[in-house]
């Protein structure tokens, strides 16, 4: 295990006992993620990419293998406030206006009102939301509120982001302008992301390090270094580089599917 | 203000049938009455007469009104006659009841989400409660507490407790249990105490069902409240004028107690809507 891993995942395996029978829903997961990297989950549904991120983030618990976040154990992590968690659903309470529904962690974790102050107004500038503090969730769009709840996970300062298709539910013109938007944060941030998708071009456009896996049993068939630079314009996806890398990546998905 | 043609057409179409109704159920005693004097009746004379009976089987609309007038109005709220009184000796007893019933029903719902042994335990308990006929349980509740010396308001406002924490109860735990798995797991995410997910989420979830519990809860202490009043031969309140009226056959003052009653309930639940809407509005829920 190196020192400048994030997350490092060795012979990972978690079987849920479910009344039709086990399902092995990661088997012999190994991974590190460096700090810094932006790393992609991708594969069909069911081959286990919301389980593994919630392994790292203390919501399942491992039946084989080991897992450290930030070099402890996700347990650790988590009560260190080590992580921020995005989930699929912005899930934004109908009672907070979005700067309460984004000092929510905050007063959870005990930060000074002034302070908390300061990093709703900051966060909030982060994803571009300035202006909507006092707002209610219900009065902002699908792709806003996604947003807010991006910041709501920035707001303290875990160096690890952890998204469960974040952007899933979302149209994809609003979509292309989250993915941006979401790499400038990451490049402004330096923060450690691990992001599940559906998506290949979405994966290729953000990663430094794409994972893809494939059901039955949950498991890891390739991870790919992006040859991309850093700075990445939209129509970067136009380029030869990142067609041979998304063809990689189709190529590893056809394979996982190829032995069911 | 569309809803208001609607609304007027079914009262009138209650009064029209009352008034029917009147004639039908108090004719026999206006003819019984002619009989004895030895005259015949036109039919105007029959209407007149089963609309102004003294003790009608069925008082007629304005017979009820005229009397609610007397008893409210005309008198004064002290006096014994008012029905202003006997109200506020109900309203007094359903009020301690129902915030006697809220508290135990919410104090219950939060154990039973809490704690896996009342989830198991306490529920049945609560569901077998409410299938016992409260007119049957009432004396009994009446004559111990009085055997141990406690008398007057509580006794009833035990009965209105009885009958308003279980709509609490049902509602609380549902909405106690509202919030979704991924925003429990949101908490866990942040390390959140079981107080703050407590105070910060459960409860703010739960307020919406709170209150659709409290409308019901409300109708059923005020429910309660006139039922406890039954069995002492109580002096005073709703369900004491309900009983006197019937021991003396005072139709019209059973029916005017009645609508008192009915108005009652429309008030207490049109007060929690009240409260309802203020509260989630500031809530930001509405
Ligand atoms: N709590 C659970 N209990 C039982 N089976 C589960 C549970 N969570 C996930 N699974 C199963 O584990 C497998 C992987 O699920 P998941 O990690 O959600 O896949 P993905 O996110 O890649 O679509 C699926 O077959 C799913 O049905
Ligand atoms: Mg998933």
């Amino acid at each position: 295990m190196l020192i400048d891993c994030a997350i490092s995942a060795q012979n990972l395996d978690l079987t849920f006992q479910t009344n039709d029978g086990p399902v092995h829903a990661l088997r012999d997961v190994s991974l590190d993620i460096k700090k810094g990297d932006f790393v992609s989950f991708i594969g069909p549904s069911g081959c286990g990419k919301t389980t593994f991120l919630r392994c790292m983030a203390d919501l399942e618990q491992p039946t084989g293998g080991s897992i450290t976040v930030n070099g402890v154990s996700p347990e650790a992590a988590r009560k260190a406030r080590a992580y921020g968690y995005v989930f699929q659903a912005a899930g934004l309470y109908p009672w907070r206006t979005i700067g309460g529904n984004i000092s929510l962690p905050l007063e959870i974790m005990g930060y000074s009102k002034a302070d908390q102050a300061e990093r709703v107004r900051r966060v909030l500038e982060l994803v571009e939301l300035a202006g909507f503090e006092k707002k209610y969730p219900w009065q902002l769009s699908g792709g806003m509120q996604q947003r807010a709840s991006i910041a709501r996970a920035l707001a303290f300062d875990a160096d690890i982001l952890l998204m469960d298709e974040p952007f899933g539910a979302l149209d994809e013109i609003v979509r292309d302008h989250l993915n941006e938007q979401l790499l400038h944060l990451w490049a402004r941030t330096e923060k450690t992301i691990a992001f599940v998708t559906h998506s290949i071009p979405e994966a290729v456009y953000l990663s430094t390090k794409i994972v893809v896996m494939s059901p039955r049993p949950g498991r890891i068939t390739d991870v790919i270094d992006s040859p991309l630079p850093k700075e990445r314009p939209l129509d970067i996806r136009e380029t030869p580089e990142f067609l041979e890398v998304a063809h990689r990546v189709r190529e590893g998905l056809r394979a996982g599917h190829a032995d069911d | 203000m569309r809803s208001v043609v609607p609304v007027l057409t079914v009262v009138g179409a209650i009064f029209v049938l009352w008034y029917l109704a009147a004639i039908w159920l108090n004719a026999p005693w206006a003819y019984d009455k002619a009989g004895r004097a030895g005259v015949t009746l036109s039919a105007s004379e029959l209407v007149a007469d089963t609309w102004a009976q003294e003790k009608p089987k069925l008082p007629a609309p304005h017979q009820v009104v005229t009397e609610i007038w007397n008893t409210t109005v005309e008198k004064k709220i002290t006096s014994k006659r008012s029905l202003i009184y006997h109200s506020w000796i109900t309203l007094s007893a359903t009020l301690l009841g129902f915030a006697l019933g809220t508290g135990l029903g919410i104090l219950l719902a939060v154990g039973i989400v809490y704690n896996r042994v009342m989830d198991r335990s306490v529920m049945p308990w609560v569901i077998t409660s409410q299938t016992i006929p409260i007119l049957a349980l009432a004396p009994m509740i009446i004559v111990v507490l009085n055997a141990v010396g406690i008398s007057g308001l509580l006794p009833k406002a035990m009965i209105s407790m009885y009958l308003s924490f279980f709509p609490v109860v049902v509602g609380m735990v549902k909405g106690l249990r509202s919030p979704e798995v991924m925003q429990l797991d949101q908490m866990r995410t942040w390390n959140a105490s079981s107080s703050q997910t407590f105070w910060r989420l459960r409860l703010p979830a739960s307020m919406p069902f709170l209150f659709a519990s409290l409308k019901v809860g409300v109708a059923a202490s005020l429910v309660g409240a006139i039922v406890g009043e039954l069995p002492t031969g109580a002096v005073a309140g709703l369900g004491a004028r309900l009983l006197a009226g019937s021991y003396y056959g005072q139709t019209i003052q059973i029916w005017s107690a009645l609508i008192m009653a009915a108005a009652l309930a429309a008030l207490l639940v049109a007060v929690i809507g009240v409260i309802q809407r203020a509260t989630l509005k500031r809530m930001g829920m509405a």
